[in-house]
Order: C-alpha cells, then sequence, then structure tokens
C-alpha cells in the first residue's frame, strides 16, 4: 500500500481535515503571497544517434526554505513532464493535476517540430509547472521539487528508484478491473453529482473548443480575400480622377480593416484557444480522478462485503476496515476540496478569457 | 433638365407579379410582370397631381424599349437594364430569377432605369417612351412601326470597323480603354465583394452556436449560469445581425453593377463613332479613286495597274466615244461622292459634338452617383461596427458577471 500518502510532506502520518486544507488552500491562491516562480522557455533541439528532441529551460526563483537555493535553472524534455505528471498522479490520485499538452496534435497540420507547435508546447508546459506550484498540496510535493531543481544526471537516477513499470500497470489493471465491477454502489451523491456535472461539462467544452477553431479559421479566410479587395479599390482610382481620392481613401481604410482583423485572430489564438484546449484535457483528467475515487471506495466496499460473510473474524478486519475507510474520507475530501478549487479557478478563467475575447472584439469594431 | 420628363411626372415601378403565358412559341411559360405607375404632377402648386395611370410590363418589353433607344440616339450613352440573370451571388443569395429577394432588387433597378431615361434631357422627349409608360396596348407595333431594327449596324461591320479605322477621334479611343478598364475593375471588385461577404457571413453565423452551447452550459453552472446564458443571447443577436447588413449591401453592389453596365453603353458610342469614321474613310477612299480613273483616262495615262487597262491593251483600245461615256458616268459618281462625303463629314462632326456633350453629361453624372455610392458603403460599414461595439460591450457585461 504505498500508494496511500496524499497528504503533503510536512505531516505524513497525521490525516489532515478539510478545514486545514481549504485554510491553505485561501492562503496560497492570491499571487501576491507566491514564494515560488517559475517560468518555462528557451526550446533547443538535441540530435543523437538515436533521435532528435527539445528541451525547455526551466528556471525556478524561490524563496522558501526547504529549497537549498534562491534560483534554479535546469533543461527539461517533454519525457520528464511526462515522469512528473504520473509521479504526481501516483501520490495523490484524488487530486486534480493539471493537463499536460498532447503528445502530437492529430487534427492540425502541425508538423512534429515546427516553430508553432514548439511555441504552443512550451506555453503550456509553463502553464502545467505554474499551476502545480500554485496547488496547495501539490506544490510540496517531493518529486516536484526535484524535477525543479535537479540536475539531468540526478534526474535520471532519481527517476528510477520509483515503483517500477510492473507496479504501475497492476496499479492500472485494478483501476480498469473495478471500474468494469460497476464501483458505483456507494458512491456519496455528492460525488454522482460530480460525475454528471462531468459528462455535460466536458461535452460542451468539446464543443466550444470547436467553434473557436471555426471561428479562427472563417476569420482567417475573411482576412485573406480582404487582402484582395483593398488592393482593387487602388488599382481602379489609376483610371479615375473626380473620384480618386475616395477610392484610395476606401482602399486604406480596408488595409485597416485587414490589421484589425489580424489582431483579432491573434487574440484569439493566443487567449481563447489554448485555454479551451487546457480545460478540455482537464476533463479528461476529471473524469479520471472520480474514477480513481470509485476504485478506493471500491476496495471499501469489497473488503466490507467480505467482513459481512465473515463474522467471526471482524476484529481482525475492523482494523483493515478501519484504515481504508479513513483512506476513502481522505480521498472524498481531498477531491471535494480540490473539485472546488478547480471550479472556482475554472470560473476566473472563463470570465476573464471570454471577457478578453470581448474585449478584442470591441477593439476590433473600434478600430 | 428643366424639360425633362421626371420633373413634370412621378414614375414608380410599385409591384411585381407572378404570370403565366404563352409566348411566341405557344409554350406556356413562368415570367414577372411589373407595374408602372404614373402621375402628371403640376412643377408650381403642391397638392395638385393628376390621377394615378398604371398598367403591367414584363421585363423583355423593357429590352424591346432599351433597344430601340441605342439604335435610335446612338450618341448618347443609354441608361442600361438591370441584370437579365443573377451574377456576382454569394452562396446566401439564390441565382433564381424567381427568388423574391432578386425580383424586388429588379424592380428597383427597372424604376432607377426609367428615372433615368425620364430625367435625360434628350431622351426623355421620345414618344415611344412615353408612349410605353402611359400606352397599355399596341405599343410593340408602334415600336416596330419605327423600322429602328433596320437602322441597328450589324455585329460583324461594326467588328470590321474596328479593326480597320485609320484616324479614329483620340478622345474616343481614350474613352474605349476607360470603358474597358471600367469594366474590368468594377466586375473584380463585384466577385471579391460576394466572397468577402460570403466569409464575412460564416464568421458572423459560427458566432450563433456558442449561443446554443453556452444555454446548454449554463443549465449546469450555479454560479456562472446566469452570466452564461445572457452572454448567449447576445452572441445570437451578433449572429442574426449579418442578415441585415449584407442585404443592405447589396443595394451598393447594384450601384456598381449599374455602372458596369453603364459602361458598356459607353463603348457602344464609341463603336458608333468608329464605324461611322470607317463610313467616312472608306467613301473618301472611293471617291480618291474614282478621281483618279477620271484623270487617267482623259489623259490616257495608265499610272497604275488595273485589269481593265490590261485587258483593254490586250484586247484592243476602245473607241473615243467609250471613253467619253465613262468618262460621264465617273464625273457623276463622283459629284455624287463629294455630296456624300459632305454630309458624312457634317454627319460624323454633328455626332462627335452631340456624342461628347452627352459624355461630358454621363461623366457628372457617375462622379457624383460613385462618390455618393462610395461614401454610403463607408457609412454602412460604420453603422456595421456600432453594431458590433453595441453586442460585444453587451457580452462583456455579461461575461463579467460570470
Amino acid at each position: 500500500d504505498t500508494s496511500l500518502t496524499e497528504v503533503n510532506s510536512f505531516s505524513p502520518s497525521v490525516p489532515v481535515s478539510p478545514s486545514s486544507m481549504i485554510n491553505q488552500y485561501k492562503f496560497e491562491d492570491g499571487p501576491e503571497l507566491r514564494d515560488l516562480f517559475i517560468t518555462v522557455d528557451d526550446p533547443e533541439s538535441h540530435i543523437t544517434a538515436i533521435e532528435t528532441f527539445i528541451t525547455y529551460r526551466v528556471v525556478t526563483k524561490t524563496t522558501r526554505g526547504e529549497f537549498d537555493s534562491s534560483e534554479y535553472e535546469v533543461r527539461r524534455r517533454y519525457q520528464d513532464f511526462l515522469w512528473l505528471k504520473s509521479k504526481l498522479e501516483e501520490a495523490h490520485p484524488t487530486l486534480i493535476i493539471p493537463p499536460l499538452p498532447e503528445k502530437f496534435i492529430m487534427k492540425g497540420m502541425v508538423e512534429r517540430f515546427s516553430d508553432e507547435f514548439i511555441e504552443t508546447r512550451r506555453k503550456a508546459l509553463h502553464k502545467f509547472l505554474n499551476r502545480i506550484a500554485d496547488h496547495p498540496t501539490l506544490t510540496f510535493n517531493e518529486d516536484f521539487k526535484i524535477f525543479l531543481t535537479a540536475q539531468a544526471w540526478e534526474l535520471s537516477s532519481h527517476k528510477k528508484q520509483g515503483p517500477g513499470l510492473l507496479s504501475r500497470m497492476g496499479q492500472t489493471v485494478r483501476a480498469v478491473a473495478s471500474s468494469v465491477r460497476g464501483a458505483v454502489k456507494n458512491r456519496p451523491e455528492m460525488f454522482s453529482e460530480m460525475n454528471n456535472y462531468m459528462e455535460t461539462f466536458s461535452q460542451k467544452i468539446n464543443l466550444l473548443d470547436k467553434i473557436a477553431h471555426r471561428i479562427y479559421k472563417e476569420e482567417r479566410d475573411y482576412f485573406n480575400e480582404m487582402k484582395e479587395y483593398g488592393p482593387i479599390h487602388t488599382l481602379w482610382s489609376a483610371s479615375e480622377e473626380d473620384i480618386a481620392d475616395s477610392l484610395k481613401g476606401i482602399a486604406s481604410c480596408i488595409e485597416r480593416c485587414c490589421r484589425a482583423t489580424e489582431k483579432r485572430m491573434a487574440g484569439l489564438s493566443e487567449h481563447l484557444l489554448p485555454i479551451l484546449h487546457e480545460y478540455l484535457l482537464y476533463s479528461e483528467i476529471l473524469m479520471g480522478v472520480l474514477k480513481r475515487r470509485d476504485q478506493i471506495q471500491g476496495e471499501l466496499d469489497s473488503k466490507v462485503d467480505a467482513l459481512a460473510n465473515k463474522k467471526t473474524e471482524r476484529d481482525q478486519f475492523s482494523e483493515e476496515i478501519g484504515k481504508l475507510e479513513d483512506k476513502v474520507e481522505r480521498a472524498n475530501n481531498a477531491l471535494k476540496a480540490d473539485w472546488d478549487r478547480w471550479k472556482q479557478n475554472m470560473q476566473w478563467d472563463m470570465r476573464s478569457t471570454f471577457t478578453n475575447v470581448a474585449e478584442n472584439n470591441l477593439r476590433y469594431y473600434e478600430e | 433638365m428643366e424639360d425633362c420628363l421626371a420633373k413634370k411626372m412621378e414614375i414608380t415601378v410599385s409591384e411585381a407579379e407572378k404570370r403565366t403565358g404563352r409566348n411566341a412559341m405557344n409554350i406556356q411559360e413562368t415570367y414577372t410582370a411589373y407595374l408602372i405607375e404614373t402621375r402628371a404632377v403640376e412643377s408650381q402648386s403642391e397638392g395638385q397631381c393628376g390621377p394615378v395611370e398604371s398598367l403591367w410590363r414584363r421585363y423583355s418589353e423593357f429590352e424591346l424599349l432599351r433597344n430601340y433607344l441605342s439604335v435610335t440616339y446612338p450618341h448618347i450613352v443609354v441608361p442600361p437594364l438591370p441584370e437579365k440573370r443573377a451574377d456576382f451571388v454569394w452562396h446566401k443569395l439564390s441565382a433564381d430569377n424567381m427568388d423574391p429577394d432578386f425580383v424586388e432588387r429588379r424592380r428597383i433597378g427597372l424604376e432607377n432605369f426609367l428615372l433615368r431615361v425620364a430625367s435625360h434631357p434628350v431622351l426623355c422627349q421620345d414618344k415611344i417612351f412615353y408612349a410605353f409608360l402611359t400606352q397599355e396596348g399596341g405599343w410593340k407595333e408602334m415600336v416596330n412601326e419605327t423600322g429602328f431594327q433596320l437602322k441597328a449596324d450589324s455585329r460583324l461591320k461594326a467588328l470590321n470597323a474596328t479593326f480597320r479605322v485609320k484616324n479614329p477621334d483620340k478622345r474616343f479611343t481614350e474613352l474605349k480603354h476607360y470603358s474597358d478598364e471600367l469594366q474590368s475593375v468594377i466586375s473584380h471588385l463585384l466577385r471579391v465583394r460576394a466572397r468577402v461577404a460570403d466569409r464575412l457571413y460564416g464568421v458572423y453565423k459560427v458566432h450563433g452556436n456558442y449561443g446554443r452551447v453556452f444555454s446548454e452550459w449554463s443549465a449546469i453552472e450555479k454560479e456562472m449560469g446566469d452570466g452564461l446564458q445572457s452572454a448567449g443571447h447576445h452572441m445570437d443577436v451578433y449572429a442574426a445581425s449579418i442578415d441585415d447588413i449584407l442585404e443592405e449591401e447589396e443595394h451598393y453592389a447594384d450601384q456598381l453593377k449599374e455602372y458596369l453596365f453603364y459602361a458598356e453603353a459607353l463603348r457602344a458610342v464609341c463603336r458608333k463613332h468608329e464605324l461611322m469614321q470607317y463610313d467616312l474613310e472608306m467613301a473618301a477612299q472611293d471617291l480618291t479613286s474614282k478621281k483618279q480613273q477620271c484623270e487617267e483616262l482623259a489623259t490616257g495615262t495608265v499610272r497604275t495597274f488595273s485589269l481593265k487597262g490590261m485587258t483593254s491593251k490586250l484586247f484592243g483600245q476602245e473607241t473615243p466615244e467609250q471613253r467619253e461615256a465613262k468618262i460621264k458616268v465617273l464625273e457623276e459618281q463622283i459629284q455624287e461622292g463629294e455630296e456624300q462625303l459632305k454630309s458624312k463629314n457634317l454627319e460624323g462632326r454633328d455626332f462627335v459634338k452631340s456624342a461628347w456633350a452627352d459624355i461630358e453629361r454621363f461623366k457628372e453624372q457617375k462622379n457624383h452617383d460613385l462618390k455618393e455610392a462610395l461614401i454610403s458603403y463607408a457609412v454602412m460599414q460604420i453603422s456595421m461596427c456600432k453594431k458590433g461595439i453595441q453586442v460585444w460591450t453587451n457580452a462583456k457585461e455579461c461575461f463579467s458577471k460570470m
């Protein structure tokens, strides 16, 4: 049972009550109170005999005591981020771990190492680390600290220490099995609601993502046509005398419209599209978190059922059951608190993103 | 412009109606008839108008009228008719002649045509035009009786003249180039405008999808619900607004189209000039060669090679009587020719003068109309942006309350 510690590494043995966790969350979410600053930049391509890959520079600045120094600079590749994510998921199965950008983008015709792709990925990775840093529990995770501070060789040797691939596969198998068994039996109302919510939310986010992309495409097509529209007026003005000035005026206005359209498109691709995409990935993650919670509960339920058939050995099992009940309660509480936090963030993100879109459109029309 | 018909008479094309009837080949067909209403107006006293008179005409009758006017007044830039078939459509408009929007725009175009003719100082005085407006029955026969079809120049003749004329008036050549350029630039502009309209339509309409999804999403949200729902409503408003905007733009497109077709009318005047000039040049050439022939016969010298000369050499000279007779005929012809040349010259000069006067009038009209059209287009764009600002300001407010 090594996968138990979803409480922070300060006090590994004392179960943390929900209220103190909520206090922590309120304390940490204000940006003025942050004590850990991370940036991801400077992608560099590395070519070896076997493969080509990109590394990103991760710079950390902190005032925290447990860090030996106040500034760190390391280089990490996408694989390292994947490792970090899976370690966090292991340690905190019912916390909401932020999404990583995907390995490949199937639908777009973006090459694996095109500048656009690398830049999008870099921004997403930056967001990923910062979301972890802002999370009241995850920010103190030991693997996270190592990720930020260890040199390349230190990191690889640390990676090899964790539970092996086989045990991780075993976990996955158990998770699938329990979900097949239908661990929905004793699910508290609250989590059923969450499940329903997530199903609808994920549908809607999917649609919004598609719509936003479609709008971007239509705007780009519009822009392309406008580029041809303006010069025709200039051409016409060449054969006219009286109305030449009016025609030239219109041509220059069309040009300004083109520039304003470009700005609007940039606004979309910089703000709206990445956020929608992130929440798209979040919805998948949340479904996973809910499943894991169900799985933990399922373990408890099956032990309780087993006990019901063996009344004599109750004492022996009761301790075990007690532990499992604790585990379930902790898992539930962790998820609830995190869920609330996530929803707050989501709300804030959506609000600011769409407000931003509205502002961009306003600016566009004003210009 | 003082005495033109437009001042004395109110003319409107007020309605359009679908009809079925049998055409010349006795085949059943559907067509649209347009109601022309006219009313005499007293220029001095207000409120004293004559009764409204009306009659129905179909598009083919308008075409007949215009053909008559172009042939009868070749020196005038005759106003064009609205297009026969819908051209430069973008995807939302149909190219169907029976489509109500197309019929409506055509009705406006026909009214515009009549008003233009009625305000033209020369054309408004034409009796056939007046009859078109006021006489329901027997108008077609009246037109055909004028025999204008015979006066029409053949296409082939005109083409011939274009290539062979030696000394056209330079102003007309320039005008022809201008009308070619105008035609090509306006048709290019209209094509791109149609594509731009298409794309703009797409942008607006996809935002409508936001409305639906926001509303569905708001059902599962507690705090964000209201904000989302009202923002969704604004997205719907935004998406719907494009229909009116683009409909207004169609009027702008129609204004440009009129001048696209006017370019053709301009070219027609230039062609007539070329034809007349060519005629003149041919007549002059003919006269010169006849004079030469006469001279040769009179002096007995053969300066130029001619088959007649050769055959007479081979088969014997002609008698002095025969030669005298020939010279006499030629002299008569020369005199005739000189008179004809004189009148042709006069005709040509008159044509150039009156054509050029009308062209100047046309130029002023064109500059005025196009400037107004461009201004109204700019105004349309501004209003579109104002609407956009309003919608997004509202949406922003809703979003910030989420």
